[in-house]
């Protein structure tokens, strides 16, 4: 008797249960587009938001909304693979993709950029920034308390012994996240595959420059001379012009404060 | 003159100490002219102002160099006479870069042309004021923006938006801040015992500009001479005018609680203190309207305390807007021991300055100089939930939960728990026993609220 | 005298540039003097076992403490004092004859599972003291309710002491919860306020701390004194155990314990002083801290007036710890300028 009732009891919530999820599956089912799902198993899965949409899946609706609507190109992180893989499966153009990655356009480390006060606080770039104007001697330079490496997904960018952010531009997937979050507006996005970089972010005159940093540009103007296609003089601070091509290492080696790298 | 004696309200803010003794007996000494003045044009909340004058210029006293850039912002004026030596980037008290007017004083100090004029045009105002509010109204306010008048207590807002409220909101209650609940300043307490008059006739004035009822002047506990002095002044007047001594507590000159302490108003989140019919004006704001208004003359200099343990001789010192901190820390008999930390204003919600290439503008309130044992490096510590900050904040927040959401960089969060709400006072940081940078994050919560509203 | 400092020594930070001089270290270390009466006291009833308990734990978990900051890639410093805390307080939550390798045991539960795990102090969301005592409980009962006979007896206890044996006896709680549910009659009665008074000094078997009301009472003055504690959590704990008892009394003083009793027994002193109090696992608002010592009441009354275990301190403080943050959000204060005021 007793194990009749157990037996019942145990049967009968089961099945009550199994009603339950019945009922469920059937009237609360959400009908999605399979499609999604395979078109997001295309996109790199990363969520970093670069293509305008609130991440991959999203990304993968606006291009099913209307197909052909949305370009297959928007996913700097998976480049001309991912479009391509897109573009098949839609029967779209996949369109051009030139990967870009992440520069930071400083190379004052903590040897070569002195600091004007000792900065006590939340370890933040903008907090620093806002506090006293940033504790670098240099105010245009990168304070490395990592606000870019925090937000980039793909783990690209590193804070070096000198505490200075550096792009690995073989990790970086080009979503451009760092770009927003630095207060001071010194990283840019590059073609990929560029080795020549000016690594001065300083529009201040020479002598300002000199003082606070030993690497900074102080508007010499020899490179632009030396390569007048490719570098431009922006005031007083030199900037590669990405479009064209630098292939000039007399440029990198006869930069007075060895601002321009080759990396 | 009202014997009550308001709370803020119990267990809410703190009670530093308040070393306001180095210099509370110290008449204000007037500094000579520095053999530079280097005049920001970013010396009040707002647009900066855009410099009128170029490198060899002339200026006369009192001489417009840089003209307000808009409603909120204010004009700047030569703070004495002689040339122009530079136009350029100079570091504020915040730390940014801001144009800045370089002054060499020829040493004769002339006041330009247009302050006599403006004395002699606005000779009867008061009586005008008397007889024709109205009309006169509108001649105070351009007389204070012309005088390029900012909120001296601190937070420098241009003084004429104040006194032009729009007309759905009438003013009842003119509050004459003379709290000054920071401390180790003595500025505003001096005013008050040396020039209570001045600042009264500057208080009536901003009055009958108002249109307001009723004037409080508020007066800390601690300040029992100014208060005194305060009260012999507003003895005279008719009408509903009255001293009101406050416990003293910080932050008690904070605007929205001194009104909550004073009238037990509280201003609804995100409003003004007009939304409640009241303005709140420093002592030293008064006495710059009154000189504005009798005098013609704009704002050209400030009573800035220059105090701490490490100031040789600390003292109340009148200087002209521009003096370079190194000039007034000169004045002071330079550091008698190596300072830590510098602050301008007081140490509550002043700036840390980063050296003393920075000059005074009409919100330094004061310049504090604080050595390695009251102000070495701290280490923060993960919060403990002790609750103390819970108990201090003046504005109900639980700055503890805050701090978590905004180093987790949740800022939708925290802005959900009104972190638009916080004052930046500094009691929670005060009292945080894990050492906590609270206001800092807090800072950041606002700014991120404040970016978010902007947005379309 | 220079007017200009020296290069790069100025300290630039956020305001405010004032402090109050107060630490986690200096709470601790307010704590840690606000046991030491209660401490006399153990030593005093129990002597040597108990000071033996209080050293093998407070080392215990200072290492463990060390060893697991080390472990983790934190800095290692035991500086805060919060592991001499737990150790002290896991102590006094055990009872005196224990084996020292059982209370080791408790040490890295508490300090290693409950704290360090969770990321180390100010986020464990529970006691690590109670939760090092709640694991030996369920690991090792016998040892945990065996309890040694202190040197002084309560009058009301003499009876028991001789009727049982010499060495261990139940507690007060335990010997009540025994008797009633063999279906006997309460074994004892709190009928006079000098047998109340001895309760109250702490002549009863018990937790090497949590015997003396007294002494812990004297420890939590110096702490409310310090402002380390606020007054809400143990007033409205021991509130409620209150009101609780006397409710269950008025209906049926046979088979229910007076309500003095109910208060001077067990660790409802130590509880609603020194566990409730916890900051890091209790609420930040002193509304917050009322509900939260009023539910510790509640919950402790619940499980030893109907749950399996004589004494349910321990057990309700852990329980209430899991709300803290929904008392937190439910007890918010109101905004300045939000919302009504008249």
């Amino acid at each position: 008797m007793g194990i009749t009732i157990a037996v019942l009891t145990l049967g009968g919530a089961g099945l009550v249960c199994a009603l339950i999820l019945v009922v469920a599956d059937r009237f609360f089912a959400v009908h999605e587009d399979p499609r999604i799902e395979t078109l997001t198993a295309l996109l790199p899965g990363v969520n970093c938001g670069a293509c305008g949409f609130g991440g991959c899946v999203e990304y993968a609706r606006a291009l099913l909304a209307v197909v052909g609507a949305t370009p297959a190109n928007l996913c700097p992180a998976g480049g001309a693979e991912t479009a391509h893989a897109v573009a098949a499966m839609l029967g779209i153009e996949a369109g051009a993709t030139d990967k870009k990655v992440a520069l930071v356009l400083c190379g004052g480390d903590s040897a070569r950029a002195p600091r004007r006060f000792l900065y006590n606080g939340v370890a933040d770039c903008a907090a620093a920034h806002a506090v006293g104007g940033g504790d670098k001697l240099c105010r245009h330079g990168c304070l490395g308390y990592g606000s870019c490496a925090r937000v980039c997904p793909a783990g690209a960018v590193e804070i070096t012994a000198g505490q200075l952010a550096l792009v690995h531009a073989d990790l970086c997937i080009g979503c451009g996240a760092c770009v927003k979050t630095c207060p001071r507006k010194l990283i840019r996005m590059i073609p990929a595959g560029r080795t020549i970089h000016v690594l001065c972010n300083s529009p201040e005159k020479g002598p300002a420059v000199k003082k606070a940093c030993q690497v900074g540009c102080i508007g010499c103007t020899l490179c632009a001379k030396l390569a007048p296609e490719a570098i431009q003089m922006n005031g007083f601070l030199a900037a590669v012009d990405y479009a064209r091509e630098l292939d000039n290492q007399e440029v990198v080696d006869k930069c007075p404060t060895h601002c321009i790298v080759r990396r | 003159m009202s014997a009550s004696k308001p709370k803020l309200s119990p267990n809410v803010g703190v009670h530093p100490a308040y070393h306001k003794e180095a210099t509370s007996a110290k008449p204000i000494e007037v500094m000579p002219l520095p053999p530079l003045l280097r005049v920001s044009m970013s010396q009040h909340l707002g647009k900066p102002a855009l410099p009128v004058v170029k490198k060899g210029d002339t200026v006369l006293r009192g001489q417009v160099i840089g003209e307000a850039a808009g409603f909120v912002s204010a004009a700047v004026h030569a703070p004495t006479s002689g040339a122009v030596k530079d136009v350029a980037e100079a570091p504020t008290a915040g730390g940014i870069m801001a144009l800045a007017v370089d002054i060499a004083p020829d040493g004769r100090d002339a006041w330009a042309p247009a302050v006599e004029e403006n004395r002699r045009k606005r000779a009867d105002l008061l009586a005008r004021l008397r007889d024709d509010p109205a009309a006169a109204r509108k001649e105070v306010v351009a007389a204070v923006a012309d005088a390029g008048i900012a909120g001296m207590g601190g937070a420098g807002f241009p003084t004429h938006v104040k006194l032009s409220p729009p007309p759905d909101k009438p003013i009842e209650t003119l509050i004459i801040n003379g709290a000054e609940c920071e401390p180790y300043l003595t500025a505003d307490d001096r005013l008050m015992v040396e020039r209570a008059a001045e600042i009264w006739q500057g208080a009536l004035i901003i009055q009958a500009a108002l249109g307001a009822k009723r004037v409080r002047v508020a007066v800390e506990n601690n300040k029992p001479r100014a208060a005194a002095a305060m009260g012999a002044a507003v003895a005279d007047s008719a009408g509903d005018c009255a001293v009101v001594m406050l416990e003293t507590m910080y932050p008690q000159g904070a605007e929205k609680q001194q009104i909550l302490a004073i009238l037990g108003r509280e201003v609804p989140s995100g409003g003004l203190p007009m939304d409640v019919g009241v303005v709140v004006e420093n002592v030293g704001t008064a006495l710059a309207v009154r000189d504005a208004v009798v005098n013609g003359r704009p704002l050209t200099e400030r009573v800035t305390t220059v105090t701490g343990p490490c100031v040789a001789e600390p003292k109340n010192v009148l200087a002209r807007l521009g003096t370079l901190y190194s000039d007034l820390v000169a004045f002071c008999g330079g550091f008698a021991r190596p300072p830590c930390k510098i602050v301008s204003g007081g140490p509550m919600m002043g700036l840390a300055q980063s050296g003393l290439d920075v000059s005074t503008a009409k919100t330094t309130s004061g310049l504090v100089a604080l050595p390695r044992e009251l102000v070495g490096a701290f280490v923060s510590m993960p919060c403990i939930s002790c609750g103390r900050c819970v108990e201090a904040c003046p504005s109900g927040l639980m700055p503890c939960e805050l701090s978590q959401m905004l180093e987790a960089e949740d800022y939708e969060a925290a802005a959900g728990c009104n972190v638009a709400d916080c004052i930046e006072c500094g009691c929670c940081a005060y009292v945080c026993p894990a050492r906590r940078p609270l206001v800092q994050h807090m800072r950041r919560g606002k700014a991120w609220v404040a970016a978010q509203r902007r947005k379309p | 005298m220079s007017a200009e400092p020296a290069a790069v020594s100025l300290i630039v930070s956020s305001s405010p540039h004032a402090h109050s001089g107060a630490s986690v270290r200096r709470i601790m270390l307010d704590v840690i003097i606000a046991l030491v009466p209660a401490l006399a006291v153990g030593l005093y009833l129990f002597g040597w076992n108990a000071l033996r308990l209080v050293v093998v734990c407070v080392s215990a978990c200072v290492l463990i403490e060390a060893l697991c900051r080390k472990a983790m890639g934190r800095d290692p410093g035991v500086g805060d004092l919060s592991a001499v805390v737990t150790g002290v307080l896991l102590a006094f939550n055990l009872p005196p004859a224990l084996p020292g390798w059982m209370a080791v045991i408790g040490c890295v539960f508490a300090i290693a599972v409950a704290k360090q795990i969770f990321g180390g102090l100010g986020y464990n969301p529970f006691n690590p003291a109670l939760v090092g005592r709640a694991m030996l409980l369920v690991s090792f009962p016998v040892h945990m309710t065996t309890w040694a006979v202190p040197a002084r007896l309560a009058s009301v206890l003499e009876p028991a002491r001789t009727a049982v044996d010499a060495v261990t006896m139940a507690t007060p709680l335990g010997w009540a919860k025994t008797s009633l549910s063999a279906g006997n009659a309460l074994p004892l009665a709190l009928d006079s306020v000098a047998t109340a008074w001895e309760f109250f000094a702490g002549f009863k078997p018990g937790c090497i701390g949590e015997t003396s009301g007294l002494a812990l009472l004297i420890g939590a003055a110096y702490l409310l004194y310090r402002r380390c504690i606020g007054w809400q959590t143990p007033v409205f704990f021991v509130g409620a155990v209150a009101v609780f008892a006397a409710i269950l009394w008025r209906v049926d003083p046979a088979r229910n314990l007076h309500p003095v009793f109910h208060v001077l027994t067990g660790g409802v002193m130590i509880g609603a002083f020194f566990m409730a109090t916890d900051m890091v696992t209790s609420p930040v608002t002193r509304a917050g801290m009322a509900v939260f010592g009023a539910g510790c009441g509640v919950i402790t009354m619940l499980i030893r007036a109907w749950g399996g275990y004589p004494e349910g301190v321990s057990f309700a403080i852990l329980l209430m710890n899991a709300v803290t943050p929904l008392i937190n959000k439910a007890t918010r204060p109101r905004v300045f300028g939000h919302g009504r005021r008249k």
